[in-house]
């Protein structure tokens, strides 16, 4: 039996604040950060924007592509390291928001930037073991970072939503092989009622993400007897746009492959939203028979990948919502570092 | 706003949910028990489509202390595409750039919270369809 992707959805706010004027600020140098991040800008959301909303806008766009009932939804994940509380899951409302409910398993899950591909993983599993019809998995965030830190410059908001499914006549992409890689390695963490992550700094690198990333891949392809040469898109987690592209060449991917998922350059740093947002753009142009591969990375540290196949129906489902690089892109508005740090709730207000 | 009051809109404020007069056909958000038009007291419960344009607006420059966080803010009584009316914010959109007949939807925003201790209220904001 075939399982894979019948529905999938994206959500951006429409906000962007330039590495300028991020660097303007704490008197930094913009073009050395844009160069050392290969980033420009980044998402920012509004007053009245966080992870719940931004999921309930992709899985909305996710139902429209699967045109399902969403009653159907056996169970729901929402995967972020931005969760509106601390205790109150985040998922119970998007099932509501999207008439999902009652019938459905959901939790909350968390594991830094992987957090959104652990939903899909097990809500693909689900579906594969029979137990559930339709599985949604969500990867969304608004992450923060300190201000003046490297991260201020890529934290980012935006949302990716996946229903998996089994009906041969719904798929839009199989899912033929899966694999997880995951260590304990303090690269980035976030203690209880601290307001900022702290980071390894360099050792977020070839320890961290570089390993984790290429433990998965090199895994996966043995797994799938599959080489490089046989993918037309790859899409790996980009917490800037380096990484992707050199854990790509570190594998044996050509930019070719790596640079239709890899939004990182105008976007940011969605964190459990990077990689399953950038499967999302590879999803609006792919053709059916192209075979696609998306790794994760979570700080902690983990990686999913997945090996995709793009079915027929791809073209007939994708322009039923918007296309992710049409939010990226075309639906956009600039905002100063006055506003965003309002909008960030960096500024201290009266009580 | 105590939240089982918000908990029990949640129909309309999370999905739109609507009621169809089923002998006369009339359309009623928030949903009623009797049809004004016909006096009927069955309906069909759907969900209306989420697109509508600005019947009327105005900026809220002194808002309630619920909401002084969110001035100045647009507000229009909104023309949904199933018919009914309803008020509700118009966000991501510059004040100039709101005008009678604009197109909206409606995407799902938090609307305001108790607090930073409180329950966080979720609905219906009106944003300009851009594509
Ligand atoms: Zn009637």
């Amino acid at each position: 039996m075939a399982v894979g992707i019948i529905g999938y959805g994206a959500h951006i706010p429409r906000r962007r604040i330039k590495v300028e004027e991020i660097a303007k600020v704490w008197g930094a140098d913009a073009p050395s950060y844009k160069r050392g991040l290969e980033l420009r800008e980044k998402s920012v959301p509004g007053l009245d924007e966080d992870t719940i909303t931004l999921s309930v806008e992709a899985a909305r766009n996710a139902l429209l592509r699967a045109g399902i009932d969403a009653r159907e939804i056996g169970c729901i994940y929402v995967g972020s390291e931005s969760h509106p509380y601390a205790v109150k899951p985040s998922g119970a409302t998007v099932a509501e928001a999207i008439g999902a409910t009652p019938d459905c398993h959901c939790a909350d899950f968390e594991f830094a930037c992987k957090a959104g591909s652990e939903g899909m993983f097990v809500a693909h599993g689900l579906v594969k073991a029979g137990l559930v019809k339709y599985g949604m998995g969500i990867g969304a965030d608004t992450s923060q970072g300190a201000p003046g830190d490297a991260l201020e410059y890529s934290a980012a908001a935006g949302a990716a939503a996946f229903i998996m499914g089994s009906d041969e006549e719904r798929l839009l992409a199989t899912i033929d092989e899966t694999h997880s890689f995951m260590t304990d390695t303090p690269d980035f963490w976030r203690r209880e009622h601290q307001y900022y992550p702290m980071h390894g700094g360099r050792f977020t690198g070839e320890p961290a993400y570089f390993r984790t990333v290429t433990g998965a891949v090199k895994a996966i392809l043995e797994k799938s007897n599959l080489q490089p040469a046989d993918f037309k898109y790859a899409v790996f987690h980009q917490p800037n746009g380096k990484f992707p592209v050199r854990v790509g060449k570190m594998l044996g991917f050509q930019r070719e492959q790596i640079d239709t998922g890899r939004l990182v350059p105008t976007l940011g740093n969605t964190y459990s939203g990077s990689s399953p947002l950038g499967l999302t753009a590879v999803l609006d142009v792919a053709d059916p028979g192209d075979r696609v591969l998306m790794c994760s990375y979570g700080s902690g540290a983990g990686s999913d990948a997945f090996i995709l196949t793009v079915k027929e129906r791809i073209r007939e489902a994708r322009d039923r919502a918007p296309q992710t690089r049409w939010l990226l892109d075309e639906n956009i508005r600039y905002v100063e570092y006055g506003e965003y740090a309002k909008l960030r709730r960096k500024i201290r207000l009266a009580e | 706003m105590p939240p089982a009051r918000s908990w029990r809109s949640y129909p309309q404020t999370y999905r739109l949910e609507a009621g169809r007069c089923t002998s006369c056909g009339a359309v009623y958000f928030p949903p009623r028990l009797i049809c004004s038009q016909c006096k009927g007291r069955e309906f069909e419960t759907f969900s209306m489509k989420r697109t509508g344009k600005v019947l009327t607006h105005t900026v809220i420059r002194t808002p309630s202390a619920a909401f002084a966080g969110d001035a100045p803010f647009a507000v229009a009584i909104v023309e949904m595409d199933d018919g009914v009316r309803l008020t509700t914010q118009v966000v991501d959109a510059d004040f100039e750039e709101i005008r009678i007949g604009l197109p909206v939807k409606l995407e799902f925003r938090r609307v305001y919270s108790e607090g930073d201790a409180g329950v966080i209220n979720y609905g219906y904001k009106a944003v300009p369809v851009r594509s």
